[in-house]
């Protein structure tokens, strides 16, 4: 079958319906996943296809999501599990990070833990309080816990299968705001590592390290730096843990310049882990230090302000600026 | 035939000089709506048949003499390694013990009553379930000497490791109860939990959830009446039993200190969850006769007379009494059981001293199932540094 063109939410959706076929472990839990098929629809059809015994609709009460499908995988299955909004995942962190994250190491390997949990994060929707944070540094610092988070059509489609194969708990981060972008899918491809990193756009003059959300702007700053003769070097991380340093590394060889970009805050984020790594692995190749381009030390702003408060084309583009400066 | 409840006598500890008053009615309220326990053998070891107590009766027809030896000495022998395993601690062979000291029929009686294809998911203290379960004691140590966080295979005994975060595993419990529900199988599971727990979030998501998918499993709160310093009453203002009925499934209170009473009704829960008919609350009550763990220091915040009190209920000397009075042991057989308990000591003792602290590299092992990079990154960055001693003296 050759590529087909959909959405970010209609690959998930096609994803997940691949697994529910190809595996009878898996199963799928939330909030309004069922008749609803969430409100974002990402699984739109699949109670209606697959049953109730397999798209279970549950309480409203996270911990107890995550917790019973803790209590699913021990017994075999391979829960993915749906928060339905980031700022929601608080109540089930305890279970995630307490019993989830260690559950694998503490039983010396005898048990393991394959759950997923999607969560649609990131802000740009014009949402009301707790809808659009971005909450990845939270996990990625737990060890026991894998996070990604796929830009394109084509990664989500395919680091979610992967995520689902996987026998470790995977934190599954949907960029909501482009749940509706278009792109390739090639559902017979072979897919990238779950980890590794991609280089979406080559450049030679100064490398734009992002995820989920913000290649997109990553791509759209280095397009518009090509027309001011900067070349720019644009690295979809697709996974903050682990995080492929050596990918990054092997750009900023080459570029001697590293901007890392996000929405979460700057402030202890992946960017700073991304920093500090670049800057023991290439200190003799820097040519600036690395700079960093995120939210800021608040609670995530009004809607009215989050055009503002996210990182944007200007915001990307003035880092670029003042590490071409060095 | 009741067993008084100590702690909705308690006078309350706290209760703000501004809501003294109400708070007086209300606990008389709750006091004379206190419920009757399920109790098959007395303290005194008389054995009660009663109309009440016919259809747990029912449950422990089949239980013959040499049943009963066995329940006795299962709960010798589980007090004789708990013991030991205080000690071990004061001699410094274990950094910490949780002593289940007084709740040995809660944890036999429920234990006992379960299939080997049952579930059962712990707390940190059901060292008497694990014995029922076949997990070696020893093997319950390493996490309290610091060598493992748990050294058992779960699913070799189908005992979970033991759970530290108060309540997380009664919904670890509910989940596979529901697994074991969409595998059309007909086990159960068991959860295990305490009166403190009663006020986890966790817990009553696990009520909420198991009664929606009407999941088989069998929630078995031993009410030892202290959360560490804290009694029942700042965990609740009914008897806990009663909260399943909000959830929509039964609860049952138990004298926890009757191994026979909880057998009983832990068998009947089984059955319920067996049969379909989804959970079942049982809340057996008893009482922590020892410390919290052996950092705690209960002569802090509560009385001897207490304590002295429920000396008189204990679970091991009620059977004994019985068996002694129906004939249906012999001295001989609590000669033998001595002497065993004296065997079990020594190996617990011996396999403590023994037991080998783990290789400095286990620090890495098993974080992941499928590797992760940054992992194996810090332990070759680790075992260099380690073997840069070694190479430069």
């Amino acid at each position: 079958m050759a590529a087909e063109k959909m959405s970010i939410a209609k690959a998930l959706n096609e994803s997940l319906r691949k697994a529910l076929e190809t595996d009878p472990k898996v199963l799928i839990m939330g909030e309004d996943v069922g008749k609803l098929g969430g409100v974002f629809r990402i699984t739109d059809g699949l109670q209606k296809d697959f049953g109730e015994d397999r798209v279970i609709d549950t309480p409203l009460a996270e911990s107890g999501i995550v917790g019973t499908a803790i209590g699913l995988a021990l017994r075999g299955y391979r829960p993915v599990v749906e928060i339905q909004f980031d700022g929601f995942v608080f109540p089930a962190y305890d279970q995630i990070v307490t019993q989830l994250a260690k559950m694998h190491a503490r039983a010396l390997g005898k048990v393991k833990m394959p759950v997923v949990v999607r969560i649609p994060y990131g802000g740009a929707i014009g949402a009301v309080e707790h809808h659009s944070e971005s909450p990845e540094a939270l996990f990625a610092h737990v060890a026991g816990l894998k996070v990604v988070s796929p830009s394109t059509p084509s990664d989500a489609y395919w680091m979610l299968q992967q995520a689902i194969q996987s026998d470790d708990p995977v934190i599954f981060f949907e960029p909501k705001r482009r749940y509706w972008d278009k792109g390739e899918v090639d559902v017979e491809a072979i897919p990238d590592a779950l980890h590794a990193s991609r280089v979406a756009r080559e450049g030679t003059d100064l490398t734009l390290a992002a995820y989920g959300p913000m290649v997109k702007v990553c791509l759209e700053a280095a397009a518009a730096a090509a027309e001011e003769g900067k070349s720019v070097e644009v690295v979809d991380l697709r996974s903050m843990s682990p995080i492929d340093f050596d990918g990054v590394q092997r750009s900023v060889e080459k570029t001697r310049r590293l901007v890392v970009v996000h929405e979460a805050p700057v402030f202890l984020g992946v960017g700073s882990e991304i920093a500090a790594r670049i800057t023991e692995r290439c200190f003799y190749h820097l040519e600036a230090p690395v700079l960093r381009v995120g939210g800021f030390h608040a609670p995530y702003p009004p809607a009215r302000l989050e055009e503002e408060y996210l990182p944007g084309l200007d915001r990307v583009l003035d880092a670029v600026d003042r590490s071409l400066a060095y | 035939m009741t067993v008084e409840s100590t702690a909705a006598r308690k006078p309350r500890r706290s209760s703000g000089t501004k809501r003294a008053a109400g708070a007086s009615t209300r606990k008389t309220a709750a006091q004379s709506a206190e419920p009757q326990l399920v109790q098959l053998l007395t303290p005194e070891g008389d054995r009660v048949e009663t109309a009440e107590n016919a259809e747990f009766l029912s449950y422990v027809e089949d239980i013959t003499a040499e049943d009963l030896r066995g329940l006795y000495r299962d709960m010798v022998l589980t007090r004789r390694f708990d013991g030991e395993a205080t000690s071990l601690q004061r001699q410094g062979e274990l950094g910490l013990w949780a002593s289940l000291l007084g709740q040995e029929a809660a944890q036999i009686g429920s234990g006992r009553a379960l299939r080997d294809d049952d579930y059962v998911f712990p707390t940190y203290r059901e060292h008497g379930v694990a014995w029922c379960r076949g997990v070696d004691p020893t093997n319950l140590l390493g996490m309290f000497r610091g060598v493992n966080h748990g050294g058992w295979d779960p699913n070799g005994n189908n005992f979970h490791l033991y759970t530290i975060v108060i309540g997380s595993q009664t919904l670890h419990a509910t989940g596979y109860a529901m697994g074991v529900a969409k595998d059309g199988a007909d086990s159960a599971v068991i959860a295990y939990f305490g009166d403190g727990a009663s006020s986890q979030g966790d817990v009553n998501e696990a009520f909420t959830f198991s009664a929606v998918y009407n999941a088989p499993v069998v929630f078995f709160c031993q009410n030892n009446q202290w959360a560490i310093s804290e009694p029942t009453e700042r965990q609740t203002r009914v008897p806990l039993y009663r909260r399943a009925a909000g959830f929509g499934f039964p609860g049952v209170r138990v004298d926890g200190n009757d191994v026979l009473a909880c057998l009983a009704v832990t068998r009947w829960a089984l059955e319920r969850a067996r049969r379909g008919e989804g959970p079942t609350l049982i809340e057996a009550f008893t009482y922590r006769m020892g410390a919290h763990t052996t950092s705690d220091d209960p002569t802090r915040y509560r009385r001897d007379e207490e304590r002295a009190a429920w000396e008189a209920k204990d679970p091991i000397e009620r059977l004994k009494a019985h068996l002694l009075a129906s004939g249906e042991a012999d001295e001989a057989f609590f000669a033998g059981l001595e002497e065993e308990s004296e065997k079990l000591g020594k190996r617990v003792r011996e396999a403590v001293r023994s037991m080998p602290d783990p290789d400095t590299m286990a620090i890495f092992e098993n974080v992941y199932a499928d590797g992760h990079a940054l992992v194996d990154e810090e332990r070759a960055q680790f075992a260099a540094y380690l073997a840069s001693f070694e190479e430069g003296h």
